[in-house]
């Protein structure tokens, strides 16, 4: 085994017991990161010296018996979180040559965590985008299949965990983001409880949905992680006071006895046969651990892609307004005046997804169609969080499907909008809802393509998603792949 | 047909808090550009705003003051317009759901007083400063004053004049001064006003068509743009014209307004609440907090010093001009238990001299203990109102108490009456004639002799003193 191939808890055992070191490690993912990332392209930017140095700083750390929760471990950054001195693109031309001179708060604490930081990976521009396919350098592959999309908006960061390209990396989620990637790569991906990680430092797309969370590579990673990013942060006005329990302690402990809720709406039309298989397939594993399943309805489940489709638009329209070419980033030449420098920078800097939900945005917001469009929407949202308080009053998690398909192929939906949008139908409702889902490997196509299984929960219940989804993973033995690179 | 003037004023007050109202960075005026600025205020990616609470209890101390209700929850908004003084894009500021309503502050009218209506106080982010390049086509911006707090005070369309206008304008500055919120210096913009002006026949109930006057940074600007405006309305309506709706700007020079560019005005803000800023709540107690807070509002101060000090309704006026003003005065009236005699060296002297030499009240030289002790040395004859004066003037320039100065000076009068008797006698003894033109009757000659026992004493002698001794030689013969 390649010490590329392992995960944070077991290099952390290794580091602990000195077996190995973080220059090692650093050393070996950075060999994978070589061998495979001409195919797969999973990152921006790499920081292999940075990354070298810290690792070199972790071993000294390590010697003198100051082992911090993630000393030594190569992580990979989604290019949406603010690296100090190092370039942030958010997939987009607009911000080509961007150096923040601060860390997001996520990146603060993964570097006093004691993390080695590989890179800052791909993603669609400004995180809009399923597939990875709208970023302005270009399109990540799937390590599956090559031929195939990771997924999206986090698709660089999915991809490089599920190519041993990093032992862990983080992503954004605002409808789907880094469920849908974990799922079309195989491996797991959580996003909190909106308010529950600081969003402080990630730049905006949708700020009512955007969070914050982790890919890894088993669940007992993603506990580890949120012990290092949740939590309360005086810089963000949205984020949450509660308390953070210990996420490991979730671990190994079963659910026998659990109330399962299965969303009758979740399973219509559109969803690819191998896909319900094997989530039915996950239903049974649920019971056999002693877990009621009940069916249960989130009525306003079909208004969930109508809604999204206005309010992440609508508060795009104005968080991208600050992309105008006065300040930093892309300022296009030869302009005549103010009004000319705006609509070239504007125009030459954003990709043609960025620029249609704009559009879009600043249409719903526009003065005479407010009411019909942000106003209802806002209150359409209100009833789908309702759906969920209801259907959590009854039941300890939900289950669902994380997609409704395995990955599709490059340039398969680049020219239908709404087909690309619908790859997200399933993971969308929980951020118009605010509540945490986590997606779990289920199996995979008779292609052999990964399918996820997303687990949702209530407000701040993402130690019952840990538990629930590290219960799955033992039971179902799913068969542990590598993809052929 | 008679047209009656229908104005709407909206004031911009620059708050007086520390720190910007979303992010910690210094609200000083004057530093070198682009100095009190972070990521947070220049709009950088991924930066977040956490609202000063300060601002919120500005704010609700302007509200109280005027008799606004303050709202149990009220949230921010973006409002949405492109301008390099905007970094982010987008003002957060305050719109579906204000903090403050349904106020009002009374003004004089005609020696009467009428009550001026608020339709809602807010408060929100100010944008940057742009500089031109007067040789270059080079414009530069200066991002300092973005995200100093703001409060918008927005009247009810109720003010029917310029002078009105200008009286209402006074009040609210007045009132935001005292209250310690804002420093009201129009010159930096720290106060600053727009005007809806619109005509209509008088009688009326409907409005005409408004236009909005922009650019007038002095009370003074503001009467005289409204009046030209009202005239301007008033020709257009006249002649059988249409009034445009449109922003005008204010040319202070030319004394003329000019619209704005369509293009710059055609706005649409597209308006939303914020997602980044939870809403906020204000409950009872905070507010109860800070009503107990409020100093006294200098209407209230006016009536009382009028009632209190038996002082004319102009003295009160310029008293309260200021709340240090009024605090040393009454810190006087204190001292020396003379109200009114406190008030006209205050008024007076003090005030010429602080005029003089650009002073300020609270740095006075005179502190009013001193003041009152000079009072007090009248009162009891040990100098004469005329030494006074000029003790009050050498207390200014050296800060002594008025005891070292009369003492150093040897200002102390005469009120020793037998060596006074013994110079009224030899004026007497010098001036027989003068002697008997007052004996026969002609009284008029005792001023001759007071002038004479006064010149004597090189001014030091007790006036009374003079009159009653003089009286009684000039009588004893």
């Amino acid at each position: 085994m390649e010490l590329y191939e392992l995960t944070i808890h077991e290099l952390l055992d290794k580091l602990r017991t000195g077996e190995t070191t973080s220059a090692a490690i650093t050393a070996s993912v950075f060999e994978r990161i070589d061998a495979v990332e001409g195919d797969v392209h999973a990152y921006i930017t790499l920081m292999r010296e940075s990354a070298l140095a810290e690792a070199a700083q972790a071993d000294e750390r390590i010697k003198k018996g100051e082992m911090g929760p993630l000393t030594g471990i190569p992580i990979a950054l989604k290019d949406i979180y603010c690296t100090r001195g190092v370039p942030t693109t958010c997939g987009s031309r607009i911000l080509l040559n961007f150096i923040p001179p601060y860390d997001a708060t996520v990146v603060e604490k993964l570097r006093a965590a004691g993390a080695v930081f590989t890179g800052k990976t791909n993603m669609d521009e400004f995180a809009m985008g399923s597939s990875t396919e709208t970023s302005a350098f270009g399109v990540t592959r799937n390590p599956w299949d090559l031929e195939r999309i990771p997924g999206g908006s986090s698709g660089g960061s999915a991809a490089a965990v599920a190519a041993d390209e990093c032992i862990a990396a983080f992503g954004s989620d605002t409808g789907g983001s880094i469920r849908q990637p974990a799922a079309l790569c195989g491996i797991v991906g959580l996003k909190p409880t909106y308010g529950r990680v600081s969003r402080y430092g990630l730049i905006a797309f949708a700020s009512s949905l955007d969070q914050i969370g982790p890919f890894t590579k088993d669940v007992e990673d993603a506990a580890i992680l949120m012990n290092v990013i949740a939590g309360y942060d005086p810089r963000e006005s949205t984020s949450v006071p509660e308390e953070v329990p210990d996420y490991r302690t979730f671990l190994g402990k079963g659910i026998e006895g659990w109330t399962v809720g299965i969303p009758k709406e979740y399973f219509v039309e559109g969803i690819d046969p191998e896909v319900e298989a094997a989530i039915r397939r996950a239903i049974q594993v649920v019971e056999g651990m002693g877990a009621r399943c009940v069916e249960v309805s989130l009525p306003h489940s079909r208004y969930c892609l109508a809604v999204y489709y206005i309010v992440a638009p609508a508060e795009a329209s104005s968080n991208l307004a600050r992309y105008d070419g006065v300040k930093y980033g892309f300022r296009a030449e030869e302009c005549r005046d103010l009004l000319d420098m705006y609509k070239k920078s504007r125009s030459a800097g954003f990709g043609a997804e960025v620029k249609r939900r704009i559009m879009i945005g600043t249409y719903a917001l526009s003065s005479g169609y407010y009411d019909a469009y942000y106003k209802k929407a806002s209150q359409v949202r209100a009833l789908i969080k309702g759906d969920f308080d209801e259907a959590f009053k009854r039941c300890d998690v939900l289950l669902t499907p994380t997609t409704p398909t395995p990955a599709f192929r490059i340039g398969e939906k680049m020219d239908d909008p709404i087909q690309m949008y619908l790859s997200d139908i399933f993971t969308i409702s929980t951020n118009l809802a605010g509540v945490p889902g986590i997606s779990v490997p289920c199996g995979y196509t008779r292609a052999g393509l990964p399918i996820g299984v997303q687990f949702m929960a209530g407000h701040f219940q993402e130690g019952r998603l840990i538990q629930c989804a590290s219960a799955y993973e033992k039971q179902a033995k799913i068969e542990k792949r590598r993809p052929k690179l | 047909m008679e047209f009656e003037p229908v104005i709407g004023l909206e004031v911009h007050a620059q708050l007086l808090t520390e720190a910007k109202i979303f992010c910690g960075c210094s609200t000083k005026f004057g530093a070198a550009p682009n100095t009190h600025t972070c990521p947070i205020c220049l709009g950088m990616p991924g930066v977040l705003p956490v609202l000063n609470r300060k601002v919120v209890e500005f704010m609700m101390k302007m509200a109280l003051a005027t008799n606004c209700r303050i709202n149990p929850e009220c949230n921010f908004a973006r409002k949405n317009y492109f301008y390099p003084d905007l970094p982010k894009g987008y003002q957060i500021s305050q719109y579906a759901h204000p903090p403050a309503e349904h106020g009002w502050i009374e003004v004089e009218n005609n020696g009467g007083k009428k009550r001026i209506g608020i339709t809602r106080i807010h408060m929100e982010e100010d944008a940057g400063k742009l500089l031109h390049d007067e040789h270059n086509p080079t414009s530069y911006v200066d991002l300092n004053r973005t995200g100093v707090p703001l409060i918008e005070i927005v009247s009810e369309p109720d003010i029917r004049s310029a002078e009105e206008a200008a009286s209402y304008l006074r009040r609210l500055h007045e009132t935001l001064v005292y209250l310690e919120i804002c420093d009201g210096n129009m010159e930096e913009g720290s106060f600053r006003c727009d005007a809806n002006v619109s005509l209509r026949p008088k009688g009326s109930a409907a409005f005409g068509t408004r236009a909005e006057l922009k650019n007038m940074n002095s009370f003074r600007n503001v009467q005289r743009a409204l009046e030209y405006e009202i005239k301007r309305q008033q020709y257009i309506l006249e002649g059988g014209g249409e009034v445009v709706q449109e922003t005008r700007l204010w040319d202070d020079t030319a004394g003329v307004s000019h619209p704005m560019r369509s293009k710059e005005e055609a706005h649409d803000y597209r308006y939303f609440p914020d997602p980044d800023l939870v809403p906020i709540q204000i409950d009872e107690a905070w507010i109860e907090a800070i009503r107990r807070g409020l100093p006294e509002l200098p209407q209230a101060k006016r009536e009382r010093f009028v009632r209190d000090y038996q002082i004319p309704p102009y003295d009160a006026g310029v008293l309260t001009a200021s709340r240090a003003l009024a605090d040393y005065y009454e810190e006087v009236v204190r001292l020396s238990g003379q109200p009114k005699i406190a008030g006209n060296w205050v008024m007076g002297d003090v005030l010429r001299l602080l005029n003089e030499e650009k002073g300020d009240i609270r740095t006075c030289p005179i502190r009013p203990a001193a003041l009152a002790d000079m009072i007090k040395l009248i009162q009891a004859g040990t100098i004469s109102g005329k030494m006074a004066k000029e003790v009050v003037e050498q207390m200014y320039r050296t800060g002594n108490t008025p005891e070292a100065i009369i003492k150093e000076k040897g200002l102390v009068q005469i009120t020793d009456e037998g060596a006074l008797s013994q110079t009224i006698s030899e004026v007497i003894a010098r001036n027989p004639e003068q002697v008997a033109q007052y004996r026969s009757g002609k009284e008029k000659v005792f001023g001759f002799f007071v002038g004479q026992v006064m010149k004597a004493t090189q001014g030091k002698a007790n006036p009374q003193l003079i009159n009653d001794l003089l009286k009684k030689m000039l009588a004893g013969g």
